[in-house]
């Protein structure tokens, strides 16, 4: 079953962080997927550069009006996703404790669409 | 369980009903469990056992109690779910299944929806159907108040619309909510399963959490008949019971049932003859029930039968210090007897435990029984940042009266009158404020 895995977090953190805590931070996504790999398998992952560089569309008035920015203007933003596959919840939130404890992280299962 | 259907008629004389529900009393969560376990199917379980019990009420008295009245129902259940099944399966209906560990999967054999048990590898201990129910219930995914309804309507049996009614809910609204944990068990893949040993003890207390919070539920103040809050209370003390015989010996559960059978000792006593709620000083103590207190003395003294402290549970220690709060009072003769000075030590050890200021509060309280109002006065002090609320001017006012600090006093009567919602307490600390000072031109309420 695959999961998206959905990291949140404060961009200025990332701003503010010096070369031994972007290393530190980098080395937990890699314990994060080489431990995914071992209990499932990791299909997708990408980190999303910053909100600054966010359109956002939406459809209004018969055409679709856009925005500068990201979808909500929240204190944590959407900063990175992974799409993993696992035989359950339990394995995805274990392996998720790998990831930086500055993180707030969704798991939210991928929908099923039949052939 | 047998494998043929009906036991032994034992007469048609024979109180089937009283049978049947006393059957699905004790066996309503391995009913279920057995049926989740065999087929993976969360949705059928609640069906498939209705159907079973619906059958027994048609054919039992007529053909009399079978011998085994769980074993008898578990195989009506299992045979009604699989011709569920073979009838989806014949309109190609494919229904997600739940997730399991490997090791206790039933797998189809071949064409056939008959399920063969793989061999169990699983731990004898923690191996049980009704554990894995339990553990699945208690997901800390799914949200506290809808794990504990979910606990109560599967491993304990209780009616939707008897938690319903329990939780002052309409039973609409707690159909959803219980239709809506079990879609997220499924749809997000929460297995049922005993944990890998390294996180069971967390999931274990997780489970103890929820019971607890069903328990206070029953409690918790607001309207509702106190019948109704004694329901559920026993309820949840069921669902310990389950707990402790699914995995004897561990103390965090002991201890939690040592607690919870104190506390619901004391419900005839708590409601006055007008209804009105009555505090632990002023109950009438023969109206206790002591042969509950006698047992829970028992669990709580008792030496651990299992393996020593392993659990690794950090519930353990906690509820053993409320339980051991909970024995002094039901071990006073009179309010008037109390230990106070040792259920303020106990209040100390839980505060350091928990770094709770609500029970910092209960210890000031407790202090100043034993050491007079002063010295529990001190223990408020930089309370006000961490605990809102009505509750601490309250105490701080009543030990203020009682040290003779009569202006202060009235000041946090005030304060406390400002936050209290409107209610019995309300108007108890009314009666107060009247009683300290002769009501003046300013001498009547909060401004």
């Amino acid at each position: 079953m695959k999961y998206a895995v959905l990291m949140f977090g404060k961009e200025a953190d990332w701003d503010a962080a010096d070369e031994a805590a972007q290393a530190e931070e980098f080395a937990a996504h890699d314990a994060f997927m080489a431990e995914m790999a071992r209990r499932g398998a990791v299909v997708a992952g990408e980190a999303l550069q910053s909100v600054r560089d966010a359109t956002t569309m939406r459809h209004e008035g018969g055409r679709w009006a856009l925005t500068d920015g990201p979808y909500a203007e929240t204190a944590e933003q959407l900063g990175g996703f992974y799409v993993v596959d696992a035989q359950d919840l339990d394995t995805v939130l274990a392996v998720c404790e790998l990831l930086p404890r500055n993180y707030v992280v969704e798991v939210r299962p991928v929908m099923e669409v039949p052939e | 369980m047998p494998e043929s259907g009906a036991g032994r008629p034992v007469g048609a004389g024979h109180d089937w009903r009283a049978v049947l529900d006393a059957t699905w009393r004790a066996d309503a969560g391995r009913l279920h469990a057995g049926v989740v376990a065999r087929f993976r199917r969360l949705d059928l379980a609640e069906d498939a056992v209705a159907e079973a019990l619906g059958r027994a009420a048609a054919r039992w008295p007529l053909d009399g109690v079978p011998e085994n009245p769980g074993g008898w129902l578990a195989t009506v259940a299992g045979r009604w779910a699989q011709d569920r099944l073979r009838a989806e399966a014949m309109h190609r209906r494919k229904l997600p299944l739940l997730a399991m560990e490997q090791r206790d999967r039933w797998e189809p054999r071949g064409d056939s929806l008959e399920a063969a048990p793989t061999k169990h590898h699983g731990p004898p201990d923690v191996g049980d159907e009704r554990l894995r129910l339990l553990l699945l219930c208690t997901h800390p995914a799914l949200a506290p108040e809808a794990a504990a309804a979910l606990s109560l309507r599967l491993v304990a049996g209780v009616s939707t619309a008897e938690i319903a009614r329990l939780f002052h809910v309409p039973e609409p609204t707690m159909a959803a909510r219980l239709t809506r944990a079990k879609k997220k068990i499924v749809n997000a893949r929460i297995p049922f399963a005993v944990p890998v040993a390294e996180r069971l003890p967390t999931r274990l207390d997780d489970v103890l959490r929820v019971i607890y919070l069903a328990f206070t539920a029953g409690y918790a103040p607001g309207d509702g008949d106190d019948v109704t809050r004694a329901g559920l209370a026993g309820e949840a003390i069921r669902l310990a019971r389950v707990r402790d015989e699914e995995l004897p010996g561990r103390r965090a559960v002991r201890m939690l049932l040592a607690l919870m059978l104190l506390q619901h000792a004391r419900r005839d006593a708590r409601t006055g003859a007008d209804g009105c709620l009555v505090l632990l000083p002023d109950q009438d103590r023969t109206r206790w029930r002591h042969d509950e207190i006698e047992e829970a003395l028992g669990v709580l003294t008792a030496p651990a039968d299992g393996p020593p402290d392993v659990d690794g549970s950090e519930l353990a220690g906690e509820f053993e210090l409320q339980a051991l709060i909970a024995a002094a009072h039901a071990t006073a003769p009179t309010a008037a007897d109390t230990d106070w000075a040792a259920i303020a030590r106990l209040y100390d050890a839980l505060e350091r435990r928990t770094g709770s200021p609500v029970v910092r509060l209960n210890r000031a309280v407790a202090l100043a029984e034993a050491q007079g109002p002063e010295a529990a006065l001190s223990l408020l002090d930089g309370l006000d940042d961490r605990l809102r609320g009505h509750r601490l001017p309250a105490v701080r006012a009543e030990l203020l009266t009682r040290a003779g600090r009569r202006d202060e006093a009235t000041a946090e009567f005030r304060r406390a009158l400002d936050l209290a919602p409107d209610g019995p307490e309300r108007r108890h600390l009314e009666r107060r404020l009247d009683d300290l000072a002769p009501a003046g031109p300013d001498g009547t309420g909060p401004a």
